[in-house]
């Protein structure tokens, strides 16, 4: 089995546009292999249901959905690996806050309010 | 009070099904608003395909529908309905040729489109778009020509909770937008449903988040009848280990079949020929018998560390490995996967639904105005889905439904009082304990739940006490919805997510416990064998918020 017995620290940035952005520790068990995304949703599952991480394809790179900041570069929560030593994830700088780590990536032309009064 | 929003046709679902529906509709001339819950073209299985699109152009060898057709219903175990199969196959022609002119850059050789062998088909007859490329491909082509189609307004993270059906009619619906809270009516003459399968509801899948089962969910609340819903396909050499991101887990097939991957137990011992299966070198052994022989295996002790078979490129040589994988071989090497010194482990996973909602050859539903298409769409592939159909399915169902939901917008009736409607339909309000669920966790059980015991091999006792399991989960859960508030709202989108896929759940295993035989993806431990009495469809219909499920004849081309 690739099951290892230690844990991995990732560190969250919680808030929304309204509540200031505070950083929160995760432990979470590591596989070896795993994804920062593969640990956010160990979180939701686990520890808090309220983390806030937007995803779609979960696994296979191909719905763009999950795009965070690690280290100040942009990079996919789902192919980003869980680094043993731990990691703290951003939300994205350059796109209006929604909640935690979930910001409003959603294309100008897709938007609902384009078609409400 | 009128609607939000008003137009001719909503379409519920932006994959290849539901963007191919607003293209046709519009076509038409309709106004059409296509609306998903994640991002358009991006969020369903659509984007996730990586290869085979089968379609009968004759280009790589000749090939005629109705050879296609003749395939189809062999794989489908005497359980198609034949006039869907054959529309699927006879249209998957014309519309591969549209999305070629569309340049969506189908894989060519010189003077022709190529076409590669699957599973289960007599001749080549697959296109697919290098390297690994076809549902981004498909996905960005839709995209595209949806953005130059005039009359259609798209809109991204907006869920559909409700139908509103009024005098028997489709009437529109109620919808959510997770992100603000904000929850709208939206009035449309036609209704299509093209939000996908339900493979999500299995521990082990292929899916995207989204394929909960929320299509199902819609049309059996709106009244419409759902078939074959026991028939979920589980796809055999799904990635199990070691952990491999950003890759698509049913990557392996294209390349098992190109260069003939070994398929191993955990003895490294070769055993599909151990089942009755023709397999080696070849890799034509159908989906439904490959799993059945894995979990076999792993039942009798022989499966692999993570439980399931391995799969070895080892006896191929290295360079032979880089021509056929291309930039792939690279992105395993990140992954720390090199073919040329270790296997992979694989093991079934659920892929697709063969099962779903019930349409004539228009599409549509017993609900006036209500359309389907793609996965969601049941009956084309019956008991077992031959490879390569689930791509031409959504382009030629969707299609379909668009173009005769337009042709038939007149006799609707709009509502009479948009608010009042909705919240008549949207039912209790929020109990205020908005913490009295965890549906993150309650999906986790009915994930487990199901891959346990409505997965690979299933039998009366484990469906009865799933169905218990489920019934009170659906107790437990419709007095804790959560209280409507503005702002970011996961916890009531993840609420509506989560009863749709019970509902779906208790369907699929009603269903299942009503089909007493083994055929094709529904295999029972305590009925081996299949019962030519069963050649039948099961239907399912919602009464008194539950699945009722009936026997229903079979439709077959001349009947």
């Amino acid at each position: 089995m690739n099951t290892t017995q230690y844990t991995a620290r990732i560190t969250v940035q919680r808030g929304t546009a309204a509540v200031p952005a505070t950083l929160q520790d995760f432990e979470v068990p590591y596989r070896n292999g795993m994804s920062v995304l593969d640990a956010l949703i160990w979180v939701r599952s686990n520890v808090d249901p309220s983390l806030a991480i937007r995803y779609s394809c979960t696994n296979a790179n191909s719905c763009k959905e999950c795009l965070v900041r690690i280290d100040g570069k942009t990079v996919y929560a789902c192919t980003y690996r869980l680094p043993k030593d731990g990691v703290t994830v951003y939300p994205l700088g350059n796109k209006p806050l929604v909640a935690d780590l979930v910001t409003d990536i959603i294309p100008p032309k897709e938007k609902l309010s384009n078609l409400l009064p | 009070m009128p609607t939000d929003i008003q137009r001719d046709i909503l379409v519920v679902g932006a994959g290849a099904a539901g963007m191919y529906a607003a293209i046709a509709a519009a076509r038409q001339g309709a106004s059409v608003l296509l609306v998903d819950k994640s991002l358009i073209g991006r969020g369903g299985a659509t984007v996730m395909a990586q290869m085979t699109v089968a379609a009968a152009i004759g280009e790589q060898a000749p090939d005629h529908w109705s050879k296609h057709l003749e395939d189809t219903l062999a794989a489908g175990r005497g359980l198609c309905d034949e006039t869907l199969s054959a529309i699927l196959c006879r249209e998957a022609v014309d519309r591969i040729r549209e999305l070629d002119a569309w340049q969506v850059g189908w894989a060519r050789d010189k003077d022709h489109i190529r076409q590669v062998m699957a599973p289960g088909h007599s001749v080549p007859r697959c296109v697919y778009v290098d390297f690994l490329n076809t549902g981004p491909a498909v996905a960005a082509t839709l995209r595209k020509q949806v953005a130059h189609s005039a009359g259609i307004d798209r809109v991204s993270g907006v869920s559909i909770t409700d139908l509103v059906v009024n005098d028997g009619r489709v009437a529109g619906a109620c919808a959510l937008e997770t992100d603000t809270g904000r929850q709208i009516t939206i009035a449309a003459k036609a209704v299509v449903l093209a939000a996908g399968g339900l493979t999500r509801l299995f521990e082990r899948n292929s899916a995207s988040a989204n394929m909960g089962g929320d299509a199902y969910a819609l049309a059996l609340k709106a009244g419409a009848e759902l078939i074959d819903m026991e028939f979920v396909q589980f796809f055999p050499i799904g990635h199990l280990a070691p952990r491999l991101v950003g890759m698509d887990p049913i990557m392996w097939d294209p390349f098992r079949y190109k260069l003939g991957g070994r398929l191993l137990n955990g003895d490294r011992e070769e055993f599909i020929e151990n089942y009755g299966l023709s397999d080696s070198g070849s890799y034509t052994a159908p989906r439904d018998a490959a799993s059945f022989a894995i979990l076999r295996e792993v039942q009798a002790g022989r499966g692999t560390p993570s439980g399931g078979a391995y799969l070895s490129f080892e006896h191929i040589p290295e360079e032979d490995l880089r021509t056929a994988f291309g930039p792939v071989i690279d992105r395993l090497q990140k992954n720390g996967i090199d073919l040329s010194r270790a296997p992979v482990e694989v093991s079934p996973i659920a892929h697709y639904h063969m099962g779903g909602i019930r349409v004539d050859e228009q599409m549509q539903t017993r609900v006036k105005g209500l359309y389907a298409a793609g996965e969601a769409v049941g009956g084309a592939s019956g008991a077992n889905r031959l490879s390569g159909n689930a791509i031409p399915e959504a382009f030629v169902f969707g299609e379909r439904a668009g173009r005769f939901a337009a042709k038939d917008l007149d006799g609707s009736t709009g509502w009479p009082d948009a608010k009042a409607t909705a919240d008549l339909i949207s039912g209790p309000q929020g109990c205020g304990k908005n913490d009295a669920i965890h549906p993150v966790r309650c999906l986790a059980e009915l994930q487990k739940l199901l891959w346990d015991r409505v997965g690979l091999l299933r039998d009366a006792a484990g469906l009865n006490q799933t169905l218990d399991r489920i019934r009170s989960m659906r107790n437990e859960i419709a007095d804790c919805k959560p209280a409507h508030r503005e702002g970011f709202t996961p916890g009531l989108q993840e609420w509506h997510d989560l009863s749709a896929s019970l509902l779906v759940a208790e369907t699929v295993t009603a269903s299942a416990l009503e089909r007493t035989e083994s055929r094709g993806a529904h295999q029972r431990a305590d009925f081996e064998h299949s019962d030519p009495k069963q050649a039948r469809h099961l239907a399912a219909t919602l009464a008194d918020g539950r699945p009722r499920i009936t026997a229903d004849t079979l439709r077959t081309i001349g009947n």
